[in-house]
């Protein structure tokens, strides 16, 4: 029996290395924490901080690769760190339970719902088959799945994600563990999905009194859920202690720098200029896919519908939405790199939304794109320069008067002019999409669309991006459609905002009064998800 | 206030991966090492052949027939003198050299080799290259492309060979045409997939014409694969033509190949197993490093399809 | 799941008529006339106009490939000119020995490729995966009837265990038929070993790189389970597919086979034909092996809903 001031988990000085080669020796270094009863241990961290690797390390499910080479791991008065194959499978599932980050490939896609919730019946507990299923159903009722006997007879791919997490918490909740360990679950999920998961997360736990170990990048998370926080950086534990005291009094400067990067939600009313010329108007725009099979029937989806907006020269209008709301679709039609099935699209004075490709291309420089993934943003093969100069040489700029340019582009966007000769692999992510933005510059665009462009960098590096976008608004009077998931972001940097829904724009005005007085229920859902909303960063 | 110094602070610069060229990274493969040196060697016999104590293959005397490696004997030229000769690898049954035969032999085989290779990637690369551009043109030279796979590789060499008659020309021909259909799929699966890199819808909105972003886009990224897959076509190549001729559809029996070596020493064999297994070991040999070569090159150009083989 | 069989069906039809197209084709670009050529080297005056009027060949091309295929469907498939008779009965006559070594040597290889694979890559860079691995590479790369002469010199000339030739019809009695197709299966299979072993070894690989993987770990399951309840009935789709588009490699090697061991089978048969310069059996032999091609293939496609419940939904 666990005492209850004996801590469930206690990390000793963990040291796990890395496999030789790299840009480092060891993946953690000396981390000390511990995770006691009923508690909730946020365990903060950017990309390469160690964190899915000490998660990994406690259910010990590292690879040879990455072996411990210092420290102990005590699960309820017990050492594990040397723990037979044997005993820690034991503990798995009994003890100390994981749960995932990405739901549908953490299922297994062949198997039921129901079975793979019942394996670990079968492996860990000696009851009969009708209890077994009993226990499942239960479970499954208790993670608030609708109708859980066709939830237990479902594939993973029949359910949405929401549904599929909801299934890997009933697999690790299921024989009452002391410890779970959740690494990132929630960010692959929409906001209003994250909030359900959270709450249920929350709920589960205040019920069982089970430790919680919660993996996330993510300081609104942080501020929603933790009792404690511990944030890590390049395998060094810099902090650690209760939420309070980090997020309002951070004593280290790596975790004043992380909670200075996280956007704010702000309610001041930026000023309009109403004198700035329109450069883009976009009105009516529809695109519908219509799939049609030749046993199949035939599907209409209408990704966007009736969508209207305008945007001005210096002004940023934010578009908003979850998955399938539609907001990538129109950020791709505005670009042409689609085609619109009905509405218009104006640049300024000219119709662009009919035009054939031919007519197109003399226009397409005045409308640029930034994607996402900046790791697939530029060509592997060609160094930063000849990427840069693509574009203005393909209307007829000279050669040297485009590498000029580039020089120039890359020192606004704080990269050095010496990137020129160096090729993509040689630059993190945040310097890539740094490169990108200068290259969308290079053919001075009146209108910069940035879909979902800080979406997959690590907060500290979004800010950095954040700041040279704004830099580049002034500076170059751009007009600009920024296209995001992510609230916090859309307040920082929008001037008005257009919240999306299923193809609709459901809500449309100046930031800080969609932001401050929303009308349409989905709109206040969707804020009314955001984690820690009411947690006011850096103030 | 808080800080807005993220350069300084900020971890990602610290995590940016180095890596050694691609042409290194092949060089220092022990699979593509060994692959290389071993056909090095050929290619130095083929080309040094009649340098090494053979004599022309084609000359026989049928005072030296089915003579065991090793044995000595005599050999009629072309003018009509006869010079004592010894056969390292025994005689076949009309009193030819076989060590002649099997060294001039490689000539033929690398060369069948290499062109199948070259004239089954070019066709191929059209193909792909047009399927993955032009949607019309790809449902139907899918299905085409579809049909030509359904019909077991040697059948259509087979026949194609017994229908033109038996030359280098048409032996590399009827070899190479089974081989298209998997290069053009290849090429066009790449070229779909290219097409949907962010990096090409870029070069796309900044107005690059279609052509260029082939030329700059996607066929560098495709040539990888392709000097893989060529290797293994090639490998496929010198097989084929070795069972052609055994089988006696290849090349005429005059032109010395393992095949035609082998093929000839079929009624032999229960007393003179070297007639098979001498040339048998240079074909496997040769096709052997070829394969290493390939796996290597694979494993170091294409990592992803490294691991779908 | 109906429309997804309906429609892997109705896909294999297009390809089916392209056959037909390359091989009707393949006889017209032979050099000199068809008729002539159909007939053989020592007919006669008449019986080459006779076949001429019987194929049509005085009208236009698509008008003959119409002809042709109309005979095609009804089961017509001409008539051998160097064994004078049909060239079905001909080939219903060699079809068990082909057909029996076929089968044999995919359970052979099957049963011992699956095995290899899957614990190849489960002891990833161990011992047995290096091997693995040398011999698959081993057995691409030397030609089939190389190794059928070393089997044959070894098990049967030397060792004296198993006959050098020929073939015993099942008729005969199960001993003899086994005896007999032992040592060309063997030798058949080891090609497509080679070929299954690597494709089961990369497709287990790939799927042990997969997070649900890691949760069945996670769950505290044992390797053994994981490995077969978790990564094997994933990596289950590629290997299947290989194995249909494997059999293409065993007709090809069957043909060699068959003529190295004397086995009197369709692959004996082509060689034969291609010798004499049979075009109606060539035809036929070729059209034969393709539809067998193209209907393995098709139970592969419709075992894929056994598979993958993703395509019964």
């Amino acid at each position: 029996m666990n005492p209850p001031d004996l801590p469930i988990l206690e990390v000793q000085d963990l040291t796990i290395a890395l496999p030789s080669g790299g840009d480092r020796a060891t993946a953690v270094q000396h981390v000390s924490f511990s995770v006691g009863r009923g508690e909730i241990l946020c365990l903060v961290g950017e990309s390469g901080s160690g964190k899915s690797v000490i998660a990994q390390g406690v259910m010990g499910l590292l690879p040879k690769s990455l072996p411990l080479t210092g420290g102990r791991i005590v699960l309820q008065g017990e050492d594990i760190t040397a723990a037979s194959p044997a005993r820690l499978r034991e503990l798995r599932a009994t003890r100390m339970s994981m749960i995932f980050q990405e739901p549908m490939t953490a299922l297994n896609p062949v198997m039921t719902c129901g079975d793979q919730i019942d394996e670990v019946l079968r492996q860990h507990t000696g009851l009969g088959a009708a209890e077994r299923r009993a226990k499942v159903l239960d479970i499954v009722r208790e993670v608030l799945l609708p109708e859980p006997e066709r939830m237990v007879a479902s594939y993973p791919h029949q359910l949405s994600g929401g549904q599929r997490q909801r299934i890997m918490i009933a697999m690790a909740l299921v024989l009452d563990p002391v410890l779970l360990i959740a690494d990132e679950p929630t960010t692959a999920l929409d906001v209003t999905t994250q909030a359900q998961i959270l709450k249920l997360v929350l709920e589960l736990q205040r019920r069982h009194g089970t430790g919680v170990l919660f993996i996330t990048h993510d300081f609104g998370v942080v501020a929603e859920i933790a009792h404690r926080v511990a944030v890590l950086r390049l395998g060094d534990l810099v902090e650690i202690g209760a939420r309070d005291e980090v997020l309002r009094r951070p004593r280290h400067d790596y975790t004043r720098m992380l909670i200075g990067a996280v956007p704010t939600l702000r309610t001041d009313q930026r000023p309009v200029d109403h004198a700035a010329p329109v450069a883009l108007r976009v009105q009516n725009l529809a695109k519908t896919y219509d799939e049609r099979s030749w046993f199949g029937k035939r599907r209409v989806v209408p990704a966007a519908a009736d969508v209207s907006f305008e945007i001005r020269r210096g002004q940023t209008l934010g578009i908003v939405g979850e998955s399938g709301s539609g907001k990538s679709t129109v950020a791709r039609c505005v670009v042409r790199l689609i085609d619109p099935s009905a509405g218009s699209i104006r640049l300024g004075s000219d119709e662009i939304a009919e035009l054939p490709r031919g007519h197109l291309r003399p226009l397409r420089r005045r409308v640029q794109i930034v994607f996402q993934d900046p790791y697939r943003s530029l060509n592997p093969r060609r160094t930063v320069g000849e990427a840069m100069i693509e574009g203005p040489m393909n209307f007829g700029m000279a050669r040297e008067a485009a590498l000029t340019r580039a020089e120039d582009l890359l020192r606004l966007v704080r990269m050095p002019p010496a990137s020129m000769q160096r090729y993509p692999h040689q630059f993190s992510g945040g310097q890539r999409q740094r490169i990108c933005i200068a290259r969308a510059l290079m053919v001075e665009p009146e209108v910069l669309v940035a879909d979902e462009a800080v979406s997959a960098l690590d907060v500290s590096v979004q800010a950095q991006v954040l700041e040279v976008l704004e830099e580049i608004r002034k500076r170059l009077q751009v007009a600009m459609l920024f296209i995001t998931h992510d609230l916090r972001v859309a307040s920082q940097v929008c001037d008005l905002l257009a919240v999306m829904s299923q193809g609709r724009v459901v809500e449309y005005g100046p930031a800080h009064e969609v932001f401050g007085a929303p009308q349409h229920a989905y709109t206040r859902a969707l804020f009314a998800a955001a984690p820690g909303r009411d947690f006011a960063f850096g103030h | 206030m808080l800080p807005t110094n993220f350069e300084a602070l900020s971890v990602e610069a610290a995590s940016v991966q180095r890596q050694a060229s691609a042409w290194q990274r092949v060089r220092d493969n022990t699979s593509v090492r060994i692959g290389a040196a071993v056909l090095a060697v050929l290619v130095a016999i083929a080309l040094a052949a009649p340098w090494l104590g053979t004599v022309d293959p084609s000359l026989f005397d049928p005072a030296s027939r089915d003579l065991k490696p090793l044995a000595s004997g005599e050999i009629t030229t072309l003018e009509g003198e006869t010079l004592a000769h010894r056969f390292l690898m025994g005689s076949d049954s009309f009193g030819r050299d076989i060590y002649s035969r099997v060294i001039y032999g490689t000539r033929v085989s690398l060369l069948v080799g290499v062109c199948t290779a070259l004239v089954a990637l070019s066709i191929g690369v059209l193909f792909g290259l047009v399927s993955g551009f032009l949607r019309k043109v790809d449902a139907v030279l899918m299905r085409v492309m579809d049909g030509l796979m359904a019909i077991p590789a040697i059948l259509i060499a087979i026949a194609l060979v017994a229908m033109w008659k038996g030359s280098l020309l048409t032996v590399i021909v009827a070899i190479a045409i089974p081989e298209i259909p998997r290069v053009t799929r290849l090429v066009r699966s790449m070229v779909l997939t290219i097409r949907e890199e962010p990096y090409v819808e870029a070069a796309v909105s900044l107005g690059t014409p279609q052509a260029l972003i082939l030329w700059r886009h996607v066929l560098p990224n495709t040539v990888a694969p392709l000097i893989v897959q060529g290797t293994f076509i090639c490998a496929s190549g010198i097989l084929t033509e070795a069972i052609l001729s055994f089988l006696g559809v290849g090349l005429p029996p005059d032109i010395p190949t393992w095949g035609n070596v082998m093929a000839e020493g079929r009624a032999q064999f229960n007393d003179h197993p070297h007639n098979i297994f001498f040339p048998g070991i240079f074909l496997a040999v040769t096709v052997l490093a070829v394969n290493i070569l390939g796996d290597g090159l694979r494993d170091t150009l294409d990592p992803k399809m490294a691991r779908r083989t | 799941m109906l429309a997804f069989l309906a429609r892997r069906l109705l896909a294999t039809l297009p390809v089916l008529l392209v056959v037909s197209v390359i091989v009707f084709l393949m006889l017209r670009l032979t050099p000199g006339d068809p008729a002539a050529v159909l007939a053989g080297d020592a007919a006669s005056t008449e019986h080459i106009e006779q076949i001429r009027e019987q194929l049509g060949l005085n009208r236009p091309v698509p008008v003959q490939y119409v002809v042709w295929l109309g005979h095609l469907l009804s089961g017509d498939l001409g008539q051998s000119y160097y064994y004078k008779t049909e060239v079905t009965t001909l080939i219903g006559q060699r079809l068990e020995p082909t057909l029996s070594l076929a089968a044999l040597t995919l359970v052979i290889a099957v049963a011992l490729a699956v095995p290899l694979g899957v614990i190849a890559a489960w002891r990833h860079g161990g011992w047995l995966d290096r091997t693995l691995m040398a011999f698959s590479v081993l057995g691409f790369s030397i030609p089939v009837f190389v190794l059928a002469y070393l089997l044959i010199w070894f098990v049967s000339l030397e060792l004296g265990w198993l006959p050098v030739q020929g073939y015993k019809r099942i008729a005969e009695g199960l001993g003899p038929w086994l005896r007999h197709l032992l040592l060309p299966a063997i030798t058949l299979s080891i090609i497509y070993v080679a070929l299954i072993a690597r494709v089961t070894r990369a497709s287990v690989l790939d799927t042990l790189g997969e997070d649900y993987i890691r949760t069945a770990r996670a769950k505290g399951l044992p390797e053994p389970k994981v490995l077969l309840r978790h990564a094997l009935a994933n990596a289950a789709v590629p290997i299947v597919t290989v194995i249909g588009i494997g059999i293409a490699l065993l007709i090809g090697g069957v043909v060699v086979t068959e003529s190295v061991y004397a086995i009197p089978g369709l692959g004996r048969l082509t060689v034969d034909a291609v010798l004499a310069r049979d075009f109606p059996t060539i035809q036929g032999v070729i059209l034969f092996f393709s539809l067998v091609y193209v209907l393995v293939n098709l139970l592969v496609d419709m075992s894929y809903v056994f598979f993958d419940p993703r395509i019964r939904y």
